[in-house]
């Protein structure tokens, strides 16, 4: 038997005991007693069967069909599917990301390639990276004066900076002797930078996108639970409204589905340009 | 038209003059123009392209008031400017009270409307007159969206992402006076719901109902500037507590209360309703008492808009205003709420099970103990912004500390509750306004003179000392 099948009958076998682990601690308790019918009919399941405020997987799975099954239904701009309103977080994901690129990977060249601007920046880089996206929500909001703006704005703020450190330290760490050789070919510095630096340093800058597009992606879903109105993060914060801890898992099992598929295509790009030294 | 000044002129050209009509029996060109066409039984309803000029006509009648001498009008103008003039006007002249009658009628400036929501139970009006159909009625699109928070709410309707929005009664008064907030002139033209909270406790206190056992108690309230928190002070206050230093008071975002509830963060909370009603749902809490039995009658929450949204889109807001008080007309008959809670149960709108939204607006409701209640006045709706809510939500604001100094309290009702023109748009939908912008109430039996506060104010022992 190979490793991976192995690994495989391993995981399948994880799954298996956690879902029949969930499933037995979430069975109800039995009916409450003494309650008048009249009294009942007005109450929730969780007050007159014992009922789990916890959902059982038999219920995420129920409700996930559910949703799987239309996914792009529109019911108003309170309501719509599922497909939708991962379509907007994405976009919002993608847009936030992308000007996070356009920013840091040139910022982060200069950086890299003058130690003097590292060393004026550094300080300002090191106190901005660890703000939590919700704590620039509100100031955004404020000063931006359009929400979804300040959605975008909150995702670029927060995926620039690993992108911006990496490829800094990628450019900066380029080896010397091949820095040296094109000197002494005399190439150009732009041609310099975009023959020999780059290629050099992309394995590092990928790394960097990669940490970023996992953040930009964490980011999101806070930032959409406080904006409203589209996109998962919304679905989450008005499931939660109404109580709703299924549809709040499936969210959750949705999140890290897509959150996974980023990841991966990052990874296949950064596998692409490694090169062996 | 010469160097005269007609009311349909743009009052703000430092070029005109301000003379009367033609004739010199009208006060302005328009009215002259209106008596002529009256005389030759012309129909009378403006043309299209004059509707724009409605807040010109207003402005213009209201630099008349301020500025009776062309000279000095024209130099006011040529030293600040035009559009400074506007805004410095508006500042102290409600341009709205004045545009709104003539505004009746004219189609809106704008029809696609953005109307923020909190989903709970007090903004049915809000939410109701979409799915059945009220803001179709006076011609409006009007897109009713559910945001997270009080808060987020207050910067989306200040950064006019919505055109109006629904608000806590003491909200629109906080903004205009610019407390948690810049000062932005904001007011109400209705009331959405009156009664309809309740203080909610744990399960595990179902034996402690005397407010005098709360001692070291947590408690949720939803927002500092809300009737919630002004009311549940005042019940600890009469019983002797000071909400201050003997209890805890947090503001938590409606939904997440009953979450806190069951996981013990809090003790209890006064909520809006459906939130008090589906703690009990969930078998996490009982009903203490109603709001109602603190004060019965008492406003919660508002439908507000800011002054520049009023003077800028006049009939878009008159119709709104329209939509909004017809459908609290509607709201208000008992026979109709069971219609309303299946209309605004789904996931786009409160999202909640429809028999919770029944409990709440029908007034039979699980008490969380075993026992089934009535009160058909759980909770209920009256649009009519009473200038004396204002007043009172003054003195409590001043009694714990969030207003310091001295405030008028009857120049800021006036500004931000605008009872004259919603008695003229009830009047319109066939409810019948009361004749006074004031009266007097009594809160736990204690009665407030709005023509008194500042000795309302001295009465009460417990309050911040400033």
């Amino acid at each position: 038997m190979t490793l991976r099948l192995r690994a495989a009958i391993v995981s399948i076998a994880l799954l298996a005991l956690f879902l029949g682990v969930w499933h037995l601690a979430t069975r109800s308790t039995g009916a409450a007693a003494n309650m008048s019918p009249e009294y009942a009919k007005l109450m929730g399941l969780t007050a007159t069967q014992g009922k789990s405020a916890m959902p059982g997987p038999l219920d995420v799975g129920a409700k996930l069909w559910e949703h799987l099954k239309r996914p792009f239904y529109d019911n108003g701009p309170n309501d719509k599917g599922l497909g939708i309103q991962l379509a907007y977080s994405i976009g919002r994901v993608g847009l936030g990301y992308f000007i996070a690129v356009l920013v840091a990977i040139p910022l982060g060249f200069m950086i890299g390639m003058s130690p003097l601007i590292s060393k004026a920046l550094d300080p300002f880089i090191q106190v901005l990276k660890p703000i939590s996206p919700l704590a620039w929500m509100p100031l955004a909001l404020y000063t931006i004066k359009d929400s979804s703006i300040s959605a975008i704005f909150v995702i670029f703020i927060c995926s620039v900076w690993p992108m911006l450190l990496n490829t800094a330290f990628g450019v900066a760490s380029v080896r010397k002797e091949w820095i040296n050789v094109a000197r002494t070919l005399e190439v150009g510095t732009l041609r310099r930078a975009f023959t020999v630096i780059l290629p050099a340093a992309a394995p590092t800058i990928l790394t960097g996108m990669r940490i970023s597009i996992g953040i930009a992606w964490l980011v999101i879903v806070a930032a959409e639970m406080l904006v409203g109105g589209t996109g998962i993060g919304y679905f989450v914060w008005n499931e939660w409204n109404n109580l709703s801890i299924t549809n709040v898992i499936i969210a959750i099992l949705l999140i890290g589905i897509v959150g996974m598929l980023l990841d991966q295509i990052l990874a296949r790009f950064a596998r692409m340009v490694t090169f062996p030294e | 038209m010469g160097r005269s000044m007609s009311t349909f002129d743009d009052p703000f050209d430092s070029d005109r003059a301000l003379t009367r009509c033609v004739c010199g029996q009208h006060r302005s060109a328009a009215e002259h123009d209106h008596a002529e066409r009256m005389m030759r039984c012309e129909p009378i309803a403006p043309a299209p392209s004059e509707e724009k000029r409605y807040e010109g006509v207003v402005a213009s009648a209201v630099m008349r008031a301020v500025f009776p001498r062309d000279a000095a009008r024209r130099a006011f103008l040529k030293s600040v400017g035009a559009s400074t003039a506007l805004a410095a006007l508006s500042q102290f002249f409600p341009l709205k009270t004045a545009t709104d009658l003539f505004a009746a009628g004219g189609p809106p400036e704008k029809k696609d409307l953005k109307v923020g929501f909190i989903p709970i139970t007090c903004a049915t009006p809000i939410i109701m007159a979409a799915p059945l159909g009220f803001y179709a009625k006076q011609g409006l699109n009007v897109e009713v969206v559910k945001t997270a928070g009080w808060a987020v709410i207050r910067d989306k309707t200040i950064n006019k992402e919505y055109d109006a929005s629904h608000m806590l009664a003491p909200m629109p008064i906080a903004i205009s006076l610019g407390l948690g907030a810049n000062a932005i002139p904001f007011a109400v033209p209705a009331i959405e719901n009156i009664n309809g909270q309740g203080i909610t406790l744990a399960m595990k206190h179902k034996d402690k109902r005397d407010p005098k056992d709360w001692k070291g108690m947590k408690f949720a309230i939803p927002f500092d500037y809300s009737m919630h928190n002004y009311l549940l002070r005042y019940y600890l206050a009469e019983h002797g507590l000071d909400p201050d230093t003997d209890v805890q008071l947090r503001s938590v975002p409606p939904p997440e209360m009953v979450a806190n509830l069951r996981a013990d963060n809090i003790d209890g909370f006064l909520a809006p309703d459906n939130i008090c009603q589906r703690a009990i749902y969930d078998g996490v809490g009982f009903l203490h008492i109603l709001s109602k039995e603190i004060w019965d009658g008492h406003p919660c929450c508002s439908f507000a808009a800011s002054k520049e949204f009023i003077t800028t889109s006049p009939n878009s807001f008159a119709a709104l205003t329209r939509a909004i008080v017809d459908a609290t007309g509607y709201a208000a008959k008992p026979e109709n709420r069971k219609q309303i809670a299946e209309a605004i149960a789904p996931a786009n709108y409160i999202n909640a099970p429809v028999t919770v939204l029944e409990q709440v607006l029908t007034g039979t409701y699980a008490d969380g103990l075993g026992g089934v209640k009535t009160d058909a006045k759980r909770v209920d709706f009256d649009p009519f912004p009473w200038q004396s809510f204002a007043v009172w939500m003054l003195t409590q604001m001043k009694r714990w500390g969030q207003i310091k100094g001295d405030v008028d309290y009857k120049a800021v009702a006036e500004q931000v509750y605008l009872a004259t023109d919603t008695g003229k748009v009830m009047a319109e939908m066939g409810l019948a306004p009361p004749t006074t912008s004031s009266k007097s109430f009594s809160v736990m039996g204690k009665t407030f003179d709005p023509a008194k506060p500042d000795d309302y104010l001295a009465s009460f022992k417990i309050r911040k000392s400033s």
